[in-house]
């Protein structure tokens, strides 16, 4: 538990975050910490590319900051100590670089593409994306106004299908919730969340799901170091690209 | 008030309370700058907001047709909210105040647990009780019932989190002035009706009014218990609260606005609830 000198400085910036890196068993004295803000949906990705990363490069710590994209995008725009950003959407990486707080280009590392998630036992007995039409099917989506919204809404579009929806959430987590506890019907979530549910919802692949494709671009920050930029390149690595790839995503 | 004995010459007045203010002579001096600090606690984060509020268009961005259907949908669904909470919170507090049964205190911890819990768990509870495969959903089904995503769902997450405010209000009232007043109407030959609706209703009517503006103000301000158990749809569903979680998304200036207004309609609510009996102004 021994932070150093450079250890108190960092903790003098960027509190709680540098007090997580210190309390890290495996810090030295001369470590430097790298402060990784991404979006929610890469918690279980990038924690274990930290590692692999942190394995590879002694004496860098590798610190994250997991939340919605336009929280953590607000929150580097107001002043947060991240040297790194991950968005789940251009959009919000665009606030960022609007600013003037990006060191260099933005680069796409992953994509993700819609799935259907309905209740393990699927009571609204729901085949495909057209089925979602159906009135009588208690269909919950993202709004319009969130990434995940969009691409629902870029779907209907192409495929000619409108779902009247009982419940338009903020965030792919409420769609989640609102399916696996057999509330919903219906939902329309990313295949890596679909993925990441566990047995109490079952996905059904959209056919031509890649109309509506995300993409998730990473960045590092103004003023931060060699090591944010070398973490960069390891994340848009085709080593990583195999983890993204077994969690779901495609690559880039 | 004549009874004290007139200063003496050369006596400091300060610990004497003076005529302006008669309270204040019994606050240590110490007092006031904590409760200072803990003002501006409340203060600096609201006045940081409102230096973020793009006034020119504040109008615009609380009139827009989905701040307008948030609106109305909060007004309405609080204000049911509320005379739930005055119907059930009324005989609850009456009954825990007056009435001594087993594992009284118990009961009174028990209505508590709405204000500690995490509103987003009280969604879930209400979920698991109320929802399509709850403890209650097979029952409601039966008797054709469908409170998923409806607005109903609303009020009734909001009456949860509300009803706490209400019982504790009214409780604390009716118990710190004890029951002698009825016992006196019933030495009169009062019946218990007649007694409740002419000695203790008027009697509690200023707890009562400061119960019900709090249950309103809490019930406006419902966010996760709403979010995780009925969902959020224009004009069913998305109250305020959740309209302001959604913008903010995309429109950040859209959040700011309508959180201010609900700032306002909570000050207002609030004044009006602590204000002074026979005071004429709120503030």
């Amino acid at each position: 538990m021994t932070c150093g000198v450079f250890g108190a400085v960092v903790f003098s910036t960027s509190a709680l975050l540098a007090l997580t890196g210190c309390s890290s068993a495996s810090s030295s004295p001369n470590n430097e910490t790298i402060t990784v803000f991404a979006a929610a949906s890469l918690t279980d990705t990038f924690t274990e590319l930290g590692k692999d990363f942190e394995a590879a490069n002694p004496g860098i710590d590798v610190v994250f900051s997991f939340a919605g994209s336009a929280d953590l995008a607000t929150q580097i725009v107001e002043g947060a100590p991240a040297d790194v950003f991950a968005s789940a959407n251009e959009a919000q990486m665009d606030v960022v670089s609007a600013e003037s707080l990006t060191a260099v280009a933005p680069v796409i590392f992953a994509t993700n593409i819609l799935t259907i998630i309905v209740p393990s036992d699927n009571p609204a007995d729901v085949g495909s994306f057209e089925d979602l039409a159906n009135a009588d099917v208690a269909t919950v989506v993202c709004a319009p106004q969130v990434p995940c919204g969009a691409a629902t809404v870029t779907l209907e579009d192409t495929y000619g299908v409108d779902i009247p929806a009982v419940s338009e959430e903020s965030s792919v987590t409420d769609v989640l919730g609102k399916v696996s506890s057999g509330q919903a019907d219906a939902g329309i979530v990313y295949v890596t969340d679909g993925a990441r549910a566990g047995d109490s919802v079952m996905g059904i692949p959209i056919e031509g799901a890649d109309a509506a494709t995300t993409t998730y671009p990473i960045a590092a920050l103004a003023g931060a170091s060699v090591a944010a930029q070398e973490f960069v390149d390891y994340v848009a690595s085709p080593a990583a690209a195999t983890v993204f790839a077994k969690a779901g995503f495609g690559t880039a | 008030m004549t009874l004290s004995p007139p200063a003496l010459p050369g006596t400091p007045a300060v610990h004497r309370p003076d005529s302006r203010s008669p309270k204040s002579g019994y606050v240590p001096p110490w007092l006031p700058p904590i409760a200072v600090v803990g003002g501006l606690l409340i203060l600096v984060p609201l006045v940081a907001m409102s230096t973020r509020v793009d006034w020119a268009n504040f109008g615009a961005l609380v009139t827009s047709p989905s701040s307008l259907a948030a609106l109305a949908l909060s007004l309405r669904t609080s204000l049911a909210a509320t005379a739930l909470c005055v119907v059930l919170g009324v005989p609850m507090a009456m009954v825990l105040a007056r009435v001594d049964f087993p594992l009284k205190n118990l009961a009174r911890t028990l209505v508590l647990v709405p204000l500690v819990l995490p509103p987003v768990v009280g969604g879930l509870a209400l979920l698991y009780a109320f929802g399509k495969r709850g403890l209650l959903g097979g029952a409601m089904n039966v008797l054709g019932i469908d409170i998923a995503f409806s607005t109903t769902a609303v009020v009734l997450a909001q009456t949860f989190v509300a009803l706490p405010f209400m019982v504790l209000t009214l409780e604390s009232a009716l118990r710190s002035r004890g029951a002698r007043y009825e016992g006196v109407a019933a030495t009169l030959g009062a019946r218990r009706g007649y007694t409740f609706r002419h000695v203790t209703v008027p009697l509690m009517w200023p707890a009562l009014i400061a119960g019900t503006v709090l249950c309103f103000a809490r019930a406006l301000g419902e966010f996760g218990a709403t979010l995780t158990f009925a969902g959020s749809l224009e004009g069913v569903t998305r109250t305020v609260p959740l309209e302001i979680y959604l913008q903010r998304e995309v429109d950040p200036d859209a959040a700011v606005a309508l959180s201010l207004l609900l700032i306002a309609i909570a000050l207002v609510i609030v004044g009006l609830a602590y204000r002074r009996p026979g005071s004429q102004s709120i503030w």
